[in-house]
């Protein structure tokens, strides 16, 4: 059997849960084995859902004080369970509370677990293919251990529901936790005030890198940004340089954005940079370097000083808005 | 309050990733190296945690000796102590890494100089395990929190904060406690060339620990991802490009 750990809001799955499900159920169908979810909160409705994508049992982790996110915990649960359904793998979301779940479980059985899987070939060892360098370079390795214990890569996988879906037996599943287990976990939630396009849902983002050359200069940026209804991005050079909020970054260490169209301004395309970028669908840089590398990866592409190029366009939509 | 801030050596890569015939290792003949962006917001937190509550911070690698220039440059930015664990150079699995600095911290303990707060960054910058700080929690049974971006100390807790959509999740555990850190969560300072220079011939500490067995998960080898070079249209050079670019907006991508 393997065993899943899914994400959920108010009983909708996360996305990055719905892409691991693809992997979980290439690696159950390898080992024609069923798969069945861990789930943590209030999962009604999770079952016509996880349904349709295969899943055959949902465990609702039953324990005062688990409905709120204890990563300890949350893993000491999983853990009881995975002893008492004994499954072959586990699977989570490479997302922040996949990746720290399963490396609690790691821990704990002191067993190793393998980050940001793509593709895995069971056997004695399972053979998996995971990224590193935050996706710039493929690992394939060995994996060993029992359980396997793996996470998907965010944004790679296909959401694909199963070929037949399943009707899935809802069971509790009450574990036995001390209150040091809940020592960790969320006190409460801050709520902040950022206005404007977040990064990661914008349709067009500008960004600019240290060819934009001061805070000021972004203004221009802004205002093309404003122009197109786009956020704003940068590079780790510009949010080093003090001229932009790491908020903004976009890149291995930064956000992933995923745009129609992303227009890099004064950005020569290091490749952790390109990781964040790599979800657009066009790019359209302005740099001054016809054989900087940004260049090689986009489908557009203006050569020329970004403090001229960008001032004219702006000029020009404007005129064209009025 | 003694703060420990651990960083990975790793090369500085640019516009293209180059492997070694094997493919085993990325071919670093002509390439730096540095650390992961999220464990210079460790280091950087740790000097600023030490600068307003008094104490030390101290810098630690896993790695060969030349992993001592990384420790260094943590120094320069105002670490008081560098230690390196070395090793023959070969990459060590997540459990064994953190078995090595566990065991590190639990001896500093016993000689009465224990730490009050660990920092790791997220994940290395290389590897990429999103692990090595949890296992070294478990290991010592400290409470850990990862993926944080924002972070302060009061009486003898720790304030971290958690990104989410909007807003963020804020969790409170008591010290001693371990923290895994994300970029954002600072400044990390400029090291001038005058600190660079005293970081040089500051000794730090070397340490030759012992590396457990395991199968664990062992490198097959490394690929370069495919990707589909795209033809590139040059629409033309300086501000004579807006129309083209304006057209190309309107017509071809629809998105004006
Ligand atoms: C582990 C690790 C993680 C990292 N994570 C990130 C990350 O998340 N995001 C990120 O961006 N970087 C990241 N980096 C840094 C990355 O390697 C590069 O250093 C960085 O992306 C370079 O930024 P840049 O392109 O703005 O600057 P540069 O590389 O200096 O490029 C500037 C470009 O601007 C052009 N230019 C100059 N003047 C003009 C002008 N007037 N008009 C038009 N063009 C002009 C130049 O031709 C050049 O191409 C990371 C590095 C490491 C080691
Ligand atoms: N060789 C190492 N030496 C010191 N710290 C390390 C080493 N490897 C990993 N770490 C720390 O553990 C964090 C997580 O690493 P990883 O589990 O490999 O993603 C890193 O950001 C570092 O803070």
């Amino acid at each position: 059997m393997v065993l899943i750990f899914v994400e959920h809001d108010g009983g909708k799955p996360a996305d990055s849960s719905l892409e691991m499900l693809t992997l979980a159920r290439d690696v159950a169908d390898q080992l024609d084995a069923p798969v069945e979810a861990a789930v943590f909160g209030d999962g009604e409705g999770l079952a016509d859902e996880l349904g349709q994508f295969g899943v055959e049992a949902i465990h609702v982790v039953d324990y005062d004080g688990v409905e709120t996110y204890a990563p300890i915990a949350w893993a000491e649960s999983l853990d009881q369970l995975a002893s008492a359904v004994e499954p072959e793998a586990v699977v989570a979301p490479g997302s922040e509370r996949g990746h720290e779940v399963l490396a609690h479980l790691g821990a704990s059985r002191d067993i190793p677990m393998a980050a940001n899987c793509l593709d895995v070939t069971v056997g004695d060892a399972y053979e998996v293919e995971r990224q590193r360098w935050g996706g710039t370079l493929l690992e394939h390795a060995r994996l060993s251990g029992d359980p396997k214990l793996l996470t998907a890569a965010k944004n790679e996988l296909t959401v694909a529901p199963a070929a037949e879906s399943a009707e899935p037996a809802v069971e509790p599943f009450t574990p036995e936790l001390t209150d040091d287990d809940l020592a960790v976990r969320i006190d409460r939630i801050e709520e902040s005030d950022e206005e404007g396009i977040p990064l990661g849902e914008a349709r067009i983002v500008v960004s600019g890198g240290r060819g934009v050359g001061s805070a000021e200069d972004f203004d221009q940026l802004e205002e093309l940004a404003d122009l197109l209804d786009a956020a704003v991005g940068a590079s780790r050079a510009a949010v080093n340089e003090g001229w932009r909020s790491h908020d903004d970054q976009v890149g291995q260490t930064g956000a992933k954005i995923s745009p129609t169209l992303y227009i890099p301004c004064g950005i020569s395309g290091a490749v952790q940079h390109m990781v964040g970028a790599k979800g657009s669908e066009y790019i359209l840089p302005i740099n001054t370097d016809p054989e900087a590398a940004i260049i090689g990866h986009a489908d557009y592409a203006v050569i020329g000083d970004l403090h001229e190029v960008v001032p004219e366009l702006n000029e020009t939509l404007r005129e064209r808005s009025d | 309050m003694n703060v420990l801030a651990c960083l990975k050596r790793v090369p500085n890569t640019g516009a293209k990733i180059v492997l070694t015939e094997d493919q085993q290792e990325i071919d670093t003949t002509n390439l730096g190296f540095t650390m992961s962006p999220h464990e210079e917001c460790a280091v950087e937190e740790a000097v600023q945690i030490v600068e307003e509550h008094g104490g030390s911070a101290t810098a630690l690698t896993l790695g060969s000796a030349e992993a001592t220039e990384q420790v260094r440059t943590a120094i320069a930015m105002q670490a008081d102590e560098g230690v390196l664990l070395e090793t023959d150079g070969e990459e060590w699995s997540p459990r064994n890494t953190a078995g090595a600095i566990a065991e590190f911290v639990r001896d500093r303990q016993e000689d009465g100089g224990g730490f009050d707060l660990l920092l790791f960054g997220n994940e290395s910058a290389d590897a990429g395990n999103y692990q090595v700080g949890v296992r070294v929690a478990r290991e010592l049974g400290l409470p850990i929190v990862t993926s944080i971006k924002s972070l302060s100390v009061e009486d003898g807790a720790v304030v971290a904060e958690r990104e989410i959509p909007r807003g963020s999740e804020v969790y409170e555990l008591d010290l001693p406690a371990v923290v895994a850190v994300k970029e954002g969560l600072n400044e990390p300072r400029y090291a001038s060339m005058r600190a660079r220079m005293q970081a040089r011939r500051q000794e730090v500490e070397h340490v030759t620990p012992e590396r457990r067995t395991d199968a664990g998960l062992k490198k097959i080898r490394l690929e370069s991802p495919e990707t589909e070079d795209s033809e590139t249209e040059i629409l033309g050079h300086g501000p004579e490009a807006v129309p083209e670019i304006v057209r190309v907006l309107e017509d071809e991508l629809e998105v004006i």
